[in-house]
């Protein structure tokens, strides 16, 4: 009588055998291993696989298997340490046409990845690694955004000959404007709504004009800067070379990094925070240098230096920035053997160049770094100094020098070299940074936690053998307490974790220590669930029911309590999730999804060996309970 | 094997006003320990430097404190970290470099004591700590709202309110063991305390699944004999849950290491007293506000269950 229709049984069959197949690459885990593919979709070439192999018996450097994938080389090793050496070998034995990266390749064999079982992917307290948060200067953004609608509006007023005596861009974001007469200032007005929908524009005075941002507007920059950081950011780290790096918003303005297994935490930082660009001026022989030296820079132009502190004069225009620029790499140059960077422009860039080189042969065109740092500001003794709001005050501060500033000698197009970059390692990041793209607006790092790979290993052990004797002892005691009851309570109870523990393998949740207490605990509260079947089993027996008939009533009479328990529980959960940010999401991930696997195997998966087990017995004279 | 074989239901609403006061007791108590002793946040919440360093043997807190203060860092707090040859150092905010603060520090103790090595950094930024705490507040807040609405909507205003109270009392015990033993309050504590929390009102919940059940059962009985019953016949199920969740806290507690330390801490205290509470603190309140069988039985629907 207490009989499920077969297509029930072999629903939840099939249920629990997807969650074995989708735990079990757990128990493979991961290896560390080193991804060699060849620069701009290039395929590495056919003797490299051979060489690669030859390289590394030769360093003694023990790997477990080197292959050919779909995108060049992948070698995999034992140990996270052999991996970075063998990569840095590699990495150098090869040069810079081929492109080494860090990878943790499944250990798992073909047939489960092939069915897309992956392992679950370990948070930094396990796996060991830094982790940033980074929170990304939206004054700084909003002030760029500003200095470029002001030079657009100057040459906009300058098109419709509109005279304005002054276009000042103030200290508080707002652009105050000045005309000599009435006319001008209500023609500049109706131009200013027409054409710049982001600011707004108020008269402030006879013949003076005061335009802001719009809040619109406004949002939409800090928007813009925070995609545009968080696309540059994952692009700077796939240049890192990370095995499965994080890179994600937090909030409206602050991004979260994580690197596992890096072990150069002050390049990763380097690189990480680096706002550089390049623009292009040209430079202005015309005029007196040294006049520019004494305080009369003519308009239109500025002084610049380069790293050895020698002025030049360059034209205020950016012909092209680093926007424009779609590739860059290091090379040597083939005369002088010094390291050099090759660019490439894309079409915008590349048309301005070929009509500005043309027109200007035998002129000098300059190339300047430009990178923006942001730093506290500090009184004499490093004390860091607060604001009127108590915050402390940060200055963003614009670094521009000259790399080079080479005579033009023919029209050039699409791609160029600079030269009198000095080392090759600078040579290299500037390669780096300009590939990867500026940053629309500073960033700082306001929270960091660096775990070693040794502690990682340590939490991992601690969590798992806390969650196995704790398990253990609670299906001892369900055996004895609830005697064959109980050992279905404990067998659904482990596929309960085996679920689990695919759900979150499927859907490429991070663990963390918390993640795995989040799992103990809901061992525990699952368990609550068959605690309160089986009492009211035994209860429905002692008012002399049926043993069939005690079955059925105990699970349908547990079921609303179970559902209601469950549910404020989840509450808890979504909530923790909501608010909560790195491990305590990840508790909160866990907890949310236990929630739901406990209520599946307590339910279900025990009635379906409860019926299994005593439901075809007609003549069922006890339960052993 | 049963151990409970209770024939008559016990008394519990008999001595309402003793467990009550008892719970209200110690709830100041705890409440006390909160406003004198404080509760000892950590780097999450207010910010600064934590640095993990492993040395070759024990050693004493009290030596490296005297090393690092002999060195200007006088604001260190050391202390043994899981075993004695670990320790852990914490340093307020300041405007070096975290990076550059656990180089400088790693140099430092490297040269004086051969063998020791940095195994974690952490650094939280004074706002980023801030933020957390509010945050906190904030979960605790929307996880108490969500479960009143919850509870109104399943069951009635009298029974949410017996539950939130019972729930605060709670919480507020399991942050006064913290307070009064000073334990490191962190964002994994945290995260056990809201896990307590939805435990509470999980237990409370069963019980209160009988009250509505008995209510609706039993035709006769005072309110008082109908709570008495609920809370007999879930008692069984009421200590085998808790023996069976404790018994993984007590393991984790045991075997996870001291990551895992204020979680299951946090989460022992809080079965005791969430179990305790869920008992004899949410039922009492809800017979005092006055439950009758018309709040929970329609007077159609009991009329028509009459065989």
């Amino acid at each position: 009588m207490n009989q499920y229709p077969w297509w029930k049984n072999a629903l939840i069959g099939l249920v629990i055998v997807l969650g074995l197949i989708y735990a079990l690459p757990n128990v493979y885990g991961d290896n560390p291993a080193v991804e060699i593919s060849g620069s701009h979709g290039a395929t590495v070439g056919a003797g490299t696989l051979a060489r690669v192999k030859g390289w590394l018996t030769h360093a003694h450097l023990p790997y477990l298997r080197a292959t050919r994938t779909a995108k060049g080389i992948q070698v995999r090793f034992a140990r996270a340490g052999v991996q970075l050496r063998a990569r840095d070998l590699i990495a150098q034995k090869l040069g810079s046409h081929d492109h080494t990266a860090l990878a943790l390749a499944p250990a798992a064999p073909g047939w489960l990845r092939a069915l897309g079982a992956r392992p679950m992917y370990l948070g930094l307290d396990l796996r060991g690694g830094v982790h940033f948060l980074l929170k990304v200067d939206m004054h700084a953004a909003l002030h760029k955004a500003l200095v470029e609608d002001t030079r657009a509006l100057r040459r906009a007023l300058r098109h419709a000959h509109i005279r304005y005596r002054e276009a000042r861009l103030g200290k508080t974001g707002a652009l105050t404007l000045r005309f000599r007469n009435k006319t001008q200032t209500r023609l500049a007005k109706r131009l200013i709504a027409q054409r710049f929908q982001d600011l707004g524009v108020a008269s402030t005075g006879a013949n003076q004009l005061r335009a802001t941002l719009t809040r619109v507007a406004i949002l939409a920059k800090r928007r813009y800067a925070l995609s545009q950081n968080l696309t540059a950011l994952r692009r700077r780290v796939n240049e890192l070379g990370v095995a499965a790096p994080v890179i994600q918003q937090e909030g409206d303005s602050r991004i979260v990094v994580e690197l596992p297994g890096v072990e150069d935490i002050a390049r990763a930082k380097e690189i990480l925070g680096r706002t550089a660009t390049l623009e292009i001026h040209m430079v202005d022989d015309k005029d007196s240098l040294a006049r520019a030296l004494a305080g009369d820079v003519p308009p239109g132009t500025r002084l610049y230096y380069n790293r050895h502190d020698q002025p030049i004069l360059l034209y205020r225009r950016v012909l092209y920035s680093g926007d424009d620029i779609t590739n860059a790499s290091t090379g040597v140059d083939s005369q002088d053997g010094q390291p050099v960077v090759n660019i490439t422009l894309n079409g915008r860039g590349a048309a301005i160049n070929a009509r500005v080189t043309r027109h200007n042969v035998g002129k000098r065109m300059a190339v300047v770094y430009v990178e923006i740092r942001s730093h506290l500001k500090r009184t004499s003794n490093g004390v860091p100094m607060r604001g009127p709001d108590g915050r402390r005050i940060r200055i963003t501060q614009k670094i521009e020098h000259v790399i080079t500033a080479p005579v033009i000698r023919e029209a050039l197009g699409g791609s160029f070299q600079i030269t009198g970059i000095g080392s090759i390692r600078q040579a290299r990041n500037l390669a780096l940074l300009l590939r990867a793209g500026a940053l629309a607006a500073p960033v700082s790092i306001i929270a960091e936690r660096t775990v070693g790979p040794s502690l990682g290993a340590a939490n991992i052990a601690r969590g798992f053998y806390a969650t196995l004797i704790g398990f253990a002892a609670i299906a001892l005691f369900m055996a004895v307490y609830y005697r064959v009851f109980g050992l279905m309570a404990a067998t659904a109870l482990a596929i309960n974790v085996v679920l689990l523990v695919a759900v979150l393998s499927v859907l490429q949740a991070t663990l963390t220590l918390p993640g795995i207490a989040g799992i103990a605990l809901t061992v525990g509260m699952a368990i609550d669930a068959n605690v309160l079947i089986f009492e009211r089993i035994r209860e429905e027996l002692r008012n002399k029911n049926t043993p069939q008939a005690a079955i059925a009533t105990g699970f349908d009479k547990a079921l609303g309590t179970i559902v209601d328990s469950n549910m404020t529980t989840l509450i808890a959960g979504l909530a923790l999730f909501w608010l909560g940010s790195g491990s305590v999401r990840g508790f909160a991930v866990t907890l949310c999804l236990g929630i739901l696997t406990s209520l599946f195997s307590a339910i279900l998966v025990t009635r379906a060996f409860v019926n299994a087990y005593y439901g075809r017995r007609r003549r069922l004279a006890r339960l052993a309970i | 094997m049963e151990f409970f074989r209770i024939q008559r239901d016990l008394p519990f609403m008999r001595y309402a006003r003793t467990t009550v006061f008892l719970s209200a007791l110690l709830f100041m108590a705890a409440v006390a320990a909160l406003v004198v002793r404080g509760l000892n946040l950590n780097v999450d919440f207010t910010g600064g430097t934590v640095i993990e360093v492993q040395f070759p043997v024990a050693t004493k807190p009290s030596a490296i404190r005297a090393l690092l203060a002999r060195h200007h860092y006088r604001h260190a707090r050391v202390e043994n970290y899981g075993t004695a040859s670990k320790v852990l150092i914490r340093l307020p905010t300041t405007g070096a470099n975290s990076k550059v603060l656990a180089v400088r520090i790693e140099r430092l103790l490297t040269v004086k004591r051969p063998g020791a090595t940095v195994r974690s950094v952490e650094y939280v930024g004074p706002e980023v700590g801030s933020e957390l705490a509010d945050q906190g507040g904030l979960a605790l807040l929307f996880v108490a709202l969500g479960i009143t609405a919850y509870l109104t909507l399943r069951f009635e205003w009298r029974f949410a309110v017996g539950a939130i109270i019972a729930t605060i009392h709670d919480v507020v015990i399991v942050l006064g063991v913290f307070a009064l033993f000073h334990v490191s309050f962190s964002l994994t504590v945290l995260a056990a305390v809201l896990a307590v929390l939805g435990y509470s009102v999980n237990d409370t919940v069963v019980v209160f699944d009988r009250i509505r059940e008995n209510f609706r059962r039993m035709r006769t009985g005072t309110t008082a004999e109908i709570i008495d019953s609920a809370i007999t016949r879930t008692l069984s199920r009421t200590i085998m849950t808790h023996i069976l969740t404790q018994i993984m806290v007590l393991s984790m507690l045991f075997l996870g290491g001291p990551v895992l330390f204020g979680f299951a801490l946090a989460m022992t205290v809080g079965i005791v007293v969430g179990t305790y509470g869920s008992v004899l603190v949410a039922s009492p309140i809800v017979m005092w506000l006055g439950l009758k069988r018309d709040d929970l039985v329609p007077r159609k629907a009991a009329s028509a269950d009459r065989p």
